[in-house]
């Protein structure tokens, strides 16, 4: 027995259904819909042999009358004329079925009997008799009522999914999921989260209004069902649940007195794994007590909201674990630091990573280095106290690296990390940049990392107002000077690369910085950088050179922004390795000033 | 800015020796200046440093990039001043520190958008609205959209505000204010970029706000948070997207830069003798041209490639070049571009303004 295609679909459901559609209740549309049934094939044929029919055969004789088809055609029995007892409309349709090659394109018929509007849909008995499905109007408008229902809320749920979705940040996922419960499943919603050591999370949500969050130390062995539902066991039925057991602290203020509350139902939010909450639902009352399809309903929206939540709990646990990895391999701030500029940049290969292989790091001269030094040169360092931070001391190094490690990303920057480190501790060697080197050579030779690095050194010292450097290269590109004047000089270093080789050789620069002066360490990913207006032209040091030559007593951070920024042009939207610059300066001012407490008690010129 | 006692307190005196610190680039007396300023008026601490933020800085460094474009500044000097601009912004919040309220009105962020440099104007955004109470997470210059994202998602940020000031850089911040309204946070918009009265925040679904006061009082209405029905594809805002030219005119960018090139060198016979450097600043100069035309087709407006032709003729008449020699430029794009009818009729547009000069415009 075959349906016209497309015509009759699901009105099987319509018996099976207890109730239908949905009902608005104030400014919430509540949600209360059927429940779904799956209708199989042997339910379709019961449900299809309740439905009128009638069949006739070659003859015209009716062979028999089923269901209400006889309500309809009250005159119809077996062995009567069809001719007779059937409308003309039906009659009509009827001889254009009988007649040979009729069958070829089955469409239904429609007319009227007495005052319902019946569809009539053509099929064949076993026995080879012509079959009238009759459908009435009733069952029709019924059946698009449902249609309308289904439709509202596979729209509603793909709206929640939506809502839900969108954000990855626990505390907004909860206001969400407590705004759209009580927008479309209660009068008010607490929703309680996963204990986080004493206290949990709780969000309140009233119908129609905006979700309170707080995070308060509740007992939830104090409701009923709640403690089942954070375990993530099978919901407690709402019917089970006395609205007076409810503890104070799960209704919303605005929801009025706890006596108001007419029904509960608690839904446990799924996670991954773990659970991620549970939803407490109250309605104000009995009346409008949870049916089973609502409370199915709920279990539906809670599914979507505990994977949205447990997902946003997992980006949230991912980034504070990222947060915390990388917190030392992010390049640090500097400033200035015992009357010398320093001013660093960096941007990684990849836009969405915030590390790689390229480093900077200024270590401001040793304390105790400083108060020997202080001691010795009291006398003349008496003119230039300052009042936080102590005297700029004339004899302590200022110690600064640039480095490049070989590759990116992360694999890069945490090997990255490492050198950091062990630099850090052979700052002790750091007035001898040759050893320095040679200790991190065999300390990156030992390691099991396969990668080298380059790297440039510098230890600035002020000298009246003067800065001295010692400038090291240890296969990296030479330094470049920014003179007052404009003209750019390479520092007159170079070394082997470190990690490589057993032996190293270096040459260290002696250089000296006027007010306004800078030196320049950059990584070859500046130089390297390909593209600019006509595409694939690398950057080159004779651009950097001339971009330098227009820097000429600049501050040093707008040195290093200004070359940063026109690297980051030239490559546009292409591919580009990590860069990074540092910059060490001669601040410009001609004397040394203590600033006010303000300023982190460093020296401003 | 409401909150200051007593008479309106007169920048002007402090005003000229700001700019003769900044172009001077003498860090110590900028600095002294803007704290004079500050000490000068009556009242709280923190309308007073807000008052000079806006009414002192943030002039001072409109006034640069007019210096800047009337060839009265070197791109350096302009660098220079900027950046002690900033170290005065660093002394006024240090200044207010203590005196400033404890963040009670939720928390926002504010960012450039990727690609833009200029971070003065989204500082001050920044400073003013935590010297209002909020909490502020400024993420600095050119902020790559997935950081801008991933910090939303990680602080629970109610409101990004986005700075630009370059137009070409609008698909980009249309792309940041799409993916913040897909995740439910509003956007409000600020910069030169947005155009004339924010016309281009309203067109990419953003809200808009002059300066940074009127941003403040703009958040302090409180902004609707969007629906994640708002996530939608740049078309659907765009519809006129779908005619392909504004991909186009991206992907093909470096040719049409390249043929231009080779155009103006046989139409403006001065090139011939120009030198690899004054070569490549001329690519350079076209490679913003077919820039500002890929946005013009972006948001459908001729008036922003018109504006952006007309603003550079000015640059290069203030720098000594005659500003004819963009036409053979605009000459080839249309050339190269004529099955396209948009960019057809932007650069149509743009030529016109260029050769009859509007009233009060430099041409």
């Amino acid at each position: 027995m075959r349906f016209p295609a497309g015509a009759y679909v699901g009105r099987n459901d319509s018996r099976t259904r207890k109730g239908g559609g949905c009902r608005g209740r104030g400014a919430r549309t509540m949600v209360s819909f059927p429940e779904p049934t799956y209708a199989s094939d042997a339910s379709r044929a019961r449900t299809a042999a309740r439905h009128p029919s009638i069949a006739v055969d070659a003859a015209g004789l009716v062979v028999s009358v089923s269901g209400e088809a006889g309500v309809l055609l009250p005159a119809a029995h077996p062995g009567a004329r069809f001719a007779d007892v059937a409308p003309d409309w039906l009659v009509r349709a009827h001889e254009d079925r009988a007649t040979p090659g009729g069958d070829a394109f089955p469409q239904p018929a429609r007319g009227r009997i007495g005052d319902r509007g019946v569809d009539a849909f053509p099929g064949r008995t076993a026995q080879g008799a012509l079959l009238w499905w009759l459908a009435d109007d009733a069952e029709v408008s019924s059946l698009r009522a449902q249609l309308d229902s289904e439709r509202q809320r596979s729209r509603l749920l793909q709206e929640i999914s939506g809502e839900l979705l969108a954000s990855l940040n626990v505390d907004r996922c909860m206001e969400v999921t407590a705004r759209l419960a009580a927008q479309h499943l209660a009068d008010a919603v607490a929703i309680v989260g996963v204990s986080g050591g004493r206290s949990r999370a709780v969000t309140w949500c009233v119908t129609g209004g905006g979700a309170v969050q707080e995070r308060v130390a509740v007992n939830p062995e104090e409701m009923p069902g709640l403690p089942e539902a954070l375990l993530g066991f099978p919901p407690v039925p709402s019917r089970w649940i006395d609205p007076l057991q409810v503890p104070a602290w799960v209704v919303p203020e605005e929801f009025g007195a706890a006596d108001r509350i007419g029904s509960v139902v608690v839904v446990p939010l799924p996670g991954h794994g773990l659970p991620a909450g549970a939803v407490v639902l109250l309605r104000r009352s009995r009346e409008a007590a949870f049916t089973e399809a609502e409370e199915a309903f709920a279990r539906l929206f809670a599914a979507r909201a505990g994977a949205a939540l447990s997902a946003a709990r997992v980006y949230a646990e991912q980034t504070r674990i990222t947060g915390v990895l990388m917190r030392d391999l992010l390049p640090p701030e500097i400033e200035r630091v015992q009357g010398i500029d320093f001013s660093g940049r960096y941007r990684a290969a990849t836009a969405s990573e915030r590390i790689g292989g390229d480093f900077y790091d200024v270590y401001p001269a040793q304390a105790a280095q400083a108060a020997q030094a202080a001691q010795a040169a009291q006398a003349a360092q008496a003119a230039h106290e300052a009042q936080e931070g102590g005297p700029p001391d004339e004899t302590a190094e200022t110690f600064a690296v640039l480095g490049d490690v070989a590759g990116k990303g992360l694999e890069a920057a945490v090997l990255t990390g490492k050198i950091r480190n062990t630099v850090e501790a052979l700052l002790p060697f750091a007035a001898d940049h040759e050893r320095l080197l040679t200790l991190l050579n065999n300390a990156l030779l030992s390691s099991h990392h396969t990668r080298f690095a380059t790297l440039a050194l510098v230890s600035a010292r002020r000298d009246g107002r003067l800065v001295r450097l010692r400038v090291t290269s240890a296969g990296h590109p030479p330094p470049l000077i920014v003179r007052m004047d404009g003209r750019v000089e390479a520092a007159d270093t170079k070394g082997t690369l470190i990690g490589a080789l057993p032996r190293i050789s270096v040459r260290t620069a002696s250089v000296e910085l006027a007010p306004g002066e800078t030196c320049l360490l950059y990584t070859d990913g500046i130089a390297e950088a390909r593209g600019g207006p006509l595409g694939d032209t690398m950057f080159g040091e004779r651009r950097l050179s001339q971009v330098l030559a227009e820097c000429a007593g600049l501050p040093a951070e707008a040195v290093t922004e200004r070359v940063q920024m026109l690297a980051s042009q030239w490559v546009g939207d292409g591919k580009h390795d990590d860069m990074a610059l540092l910059a060490v300066a001669a601040p410009r001012n001609a004397h040394l000033t203590a600033v006010d407490g303000h300023t982190r008690g460093r020296f401003t010129a | 800015m409401t909150t200051i006692s007593g008479e309106t307190v007169g920048l002007a005196e402090s005003s000229d020796r700001l700019w003769d610190a900044l172009i001077h680039c003498d860090e110590t007396h900028a600095v002294a200046t803007v704290r004079t300023a500050v000490s000068a008026v009556d009242g709280d601490v923190c309308a007073a440093v807000e008052h000079v933020l806006l009414g002192l800085i943030a002039p001072a460094q409109a006034r640069v990039g007019r210096a800047w474009a009337a060839n009265e500044l070197t791109v350096a000097q302009e660098h220079a001043a900027t950046a002690i601009n900033e170290r005065c912004v660093a002394a006024l919040v240090d200044a207010a520190a203590d005196a400033l309220p404890a963040p009670s009105r939720g928390r926002a962020v504010v960012a450039c958008v990727d690609g833009e440099w200029h971070a003065l104007p989204a500082r001050l955004v920044a400073e003013v609205l935590r010297l209002r109470g909020w909490r502020v997470d400024y993420l600095g210059a050119q902020v790559p959209t997935d950081h801008l994202v991933a910090h939303l998602h990680a602080s629970g940020a109610e409101t990004v505000l986005l700075s630009s000031s370059l137009p070409s850089r609008l698909p980009t911040a249309h792309s940041a204010i799409s993916a913040c309204l897909a995740i439910g946070v509003p956007v409000v918009a600020g910069g030169a970029a947005f155009g004339p009265g924010g016309r281009y925040a309203r067109l990419l679904k953003a809200r808009w706000a002059g300066d940074a006061a009127a941003a403040a009082d703009l958040l302090a209405q409180g902004l609707e948070r969007p629906r994640p029905g708002a996530a939608r594809l740049p078309d659907l805002d765009l519809p006129h997207l779908t005619d392909q030219e504004y991909t186009m005119v991206r992907r093909t960018r470096t040719q049409l830069v390249k043929q231009a090139l080779a155009d103006v060198e046989n139409g403006f016979a001065a090139m011939r003798s120009y030198d690899e450097r004054r070569r490549e600043r001329t690519a350079e100069d076209l490679d913003h041209i077919v820039g500002f035309l890929a946005t013009a087709l972006y948001v459908d407006d001729a008036e922003l490639f018109t504006t952006f032709v007309t603003w550079t003729a000015g640059i290069l008449s203030a720098r000594g070049v005659p500003p004819q020699c963009l036409l053979p430029a605009l000459d080839s794009l249309r050339h190269q571009l004529g099955d396209f009818p948009r960019a057809v009729g932007i650069l149509t547009a743009a030529r016109r303004a260029l050769v009859v000069p509007r009233p009060g415009r430099a041409a």
